[in-house]
């Protein structure tokens, strides 16, 4: 495992900001951390890096122990809004940050010039960042993290202030350190983004891992709507849907949904249905997006942060 | 000790490119102006008075501890605002957590800031001496004896300076440390007056208050003795001068120093341990 957590708690005084971080990432995974805000998301991500020390619980990244030095030379990490000393110019600060990860000379040049040419900045590269906007110091942000050629990336919210070439951007470069085997820890409030790029996904609520879901593979739940004509379904129709499939729901009168496995099973639900003399006006199933199931996992007690 | 050079290469980078260097040349020079259109003038009236060798030294080194005295205040005041939101600021602003990710120990983030901003600030205090001492000895041909005993100790003095000012950073919010960076060489310097009164009068109490203010916040106690330093012999003989009323004990430079020393080594436990 790239990453490995049991316990991890954080409080600050009587705040506790993270409950009990328990969770394992893979190597070459893309792996997203989702959650409401004040879930916990920023300070466990910060317990990982070792900017803010656990109150109790264990971890590992790389295999070595939170915040072991050697191990740091094969991270990267954007943080959520990136700042950096606005006088230096795009170039300047990837070299500095390169000189602090022991890269020197024309290698690191070399480097410097494919980063800023991969994240679309070159025409900036001799601009001081005060110059930039959101989305420049974004991007240059994440060329800074990637600068030592790393294992294992921690985006926090990588796309927060960009715009949607920007956000395309980001989104290919993930599938490149896919390619790579690079592992992403992708912190992010864009569910759709985190749909599309990442294997797996955990949702955070209190400081808690609270529910788990694998993206990679096609996602088996479908929520089924039938709209029927007359004679309207009774309750041992209802009764006997359940065979096919759960949560089977009277949304009105003629409208009935559930949650089945997948498309595969459908026909055999009309089947049944039209054995019965029942008519239908409409069969429509629904994937679940990402934000249904946030939704349903957060729970109505959840408000806006 | 490569990563605290880069560190304190950037911090130099950072101070020329939003001018700090320059306005601390330019405000460096004004001063500078101002002293030497005084000694100038002083001399030149003096010459024009026929007023005798003796007598024209003892006001030129006058003048030349006067200026000093500006110079110190001025050196240490550039040394407390200096470094005063490197630490704090960029914990605030989040800067320092890309810094803080990279494979170097926090103890380098702070050295290497402090490094930085010593090398401006002791370059600030050197310029305004040896402006000072060239102007008097151009001027008025008086080379003071006692100036190379004195600058490392003015030395010393900013460096305890801007230690407290890093250190506190390191715990604070700007503006707290700011307020208590200021507070700190503040009580330094009314313990300094206690002591010299005290020293003047005769009143053995005030002078031991001095002392215990000066053990407690040393920075002051550094300037009143290369002041003392800088005295002529028979000034200093005598107490002529308002510096020669109460000396610190050069014991005082190794408790200084060693502050310094425990100052910076909190500084980094205290940046270890904090939240970023």
């Amino acid at each position: 495992m790239i990453i490995e957590t049991q316990g991890l708690r954080k409080q600050f005084g009587s705040t506790v900001a993270v409950a009990d971080l328990s969770l394992q990432v893979a190597e070459g995974e893309i792996f997203g951390f989702l959650g409401p805000n004040g879930a916990g998301k920023t300070t466990s991500i910060k317990m990982l890096l070792a900017l803010v020390e656990p109150t109790s619980g264990a971890g590992r990244v790389l295999g070595a122990p939170l915040g072991d030095r050697a191990a740091r030379t094969r991270i990267g990490f954007l943080p959520e809004h990136f700042r950096f000393h606005e006088s230096l110019t795009a170039t300047e600060l990837l070299r500095f940050h390169g000189r602090l990860y022991g890269l020197r000379g024309a290698s690191l040049d070399a480097r410097i010039d494919r980063l800023l040419a991969r994240v679309d900045l070159i025409d900036a590269a001799d601009r001081p960042l005060r110059g930039y906007s959101k989305g420049m110091l974004q991007r240059v942000g994440l060329a800074q993290a990637l600068l030592n050629e790393p294992r294992l990336v921690f985006l926090d919210e990588p796309t927060s202030g960009l715009d949607p070439l920007g956000r395309l951007l980001v989104r290919s470069i993930i599938d490149e350190l896919r390619t790579d085997g690079v592992t992403v820890f992708l912190n992010s409030h864009l569910l759709g983004e985190v749909e599309l790029t990442c294997d797996r996904a955990v949702f955070v609520k209190r400081g808690r891992v609270i529910e788990e879901l694998r993206l990679s593979a096609p996602r088996q739940l479908l929520d089924l709507e039938i709209r029927f004509g007359q004679p309207l379904p009774d309750a041992e129709v209802l009764n006997g849907l359940s065979r096919f499939g759960t949560d089977v729901t009277r949304r009105s009168a003629d409208v009935v949904t559930l949650r089945i496995q997948s498309e595969e099973g459908i026909p055999a639900i009309i089947a049944w249905l039209v054995e019965r003399g029942l008519q239908m006006y409409a069969v429509q199933p629904r994937r679940k997006s990402l934000e249904d199931v946030f939704l349903d996992v957060m729970g109505d007690d959840e408000r806006p942060g | 000790m490569r990563d605290i050079i880069t560190l304190a290469h950037l911090t130099l980078v950072e101070a020329r490119r939003r001018r700090i260097v320059f306005a601390g040349a330019a405000c460096a020079l004004a001063f500078l102006v101002v002293f030497s259109i005084a000694v100038v003038f002083a001399h030149r009236e003096m010459l024009a008075d026929r007023v005798s060798f003796v007598e024209r030294q003892g006001t030129l080194t006058a003048i030349t501890l006067v200026g000093f005295m500006a110079a110190n205040f001025l050196s240490v005041i550039f040394a407390i605002l200096l470094p005063i939101d490197t630490l704090s600021g960029e914990i605030d602003s989040g800067v320092v957590q890309t810094l803080a990710t990279k494979p170097i120990d926090r103890a380098q983030i702070v050295l290497g800031k402090w490094a930085g901003h010593l090398i401006l600030a002791l370059g600030y205090v050197l310029l305004l001496s040896a402006g000072i001492l060239l102007t008097i000895r151009v001027v008025g041909g008086l080379t003071v004896a006692g100036a190379p005993r004195a600058l490392p100790l003015l030395m010393l003095e900013i460096t305890l300076s801007l230690t407290v000012a890093v250190a506190g950073g390191a715990r604070f919010s700007t503006v707290t440390n700011a307020i208590a960076a200021v507070g700190f060489y503040g009580v330094s310097f009314i313990g300094g007056f206690v002591e010299q009164i005290g020293g003047f009068s005769g009143i053995t109490s005030m002078r031991t208050i001095g002392i215990i203010v000066s053990l407690i916040s040393p920075a002051d106690s550094m300037w009143r003795l290369a002041a003392h330093y800088m005295e002529p012999e028979i000034l200093r003989s005598t107490g002529a001068l308002a510096f020669g009323a109460s000396v610190p004990s050069p014991l005082m430079v190794w408790w200084a120093a060693g502050f310094t020393l425990l100052t910076l080594l909190y500084s980094i436990a205290a940046f270890r341990r904090r939240a970023l």
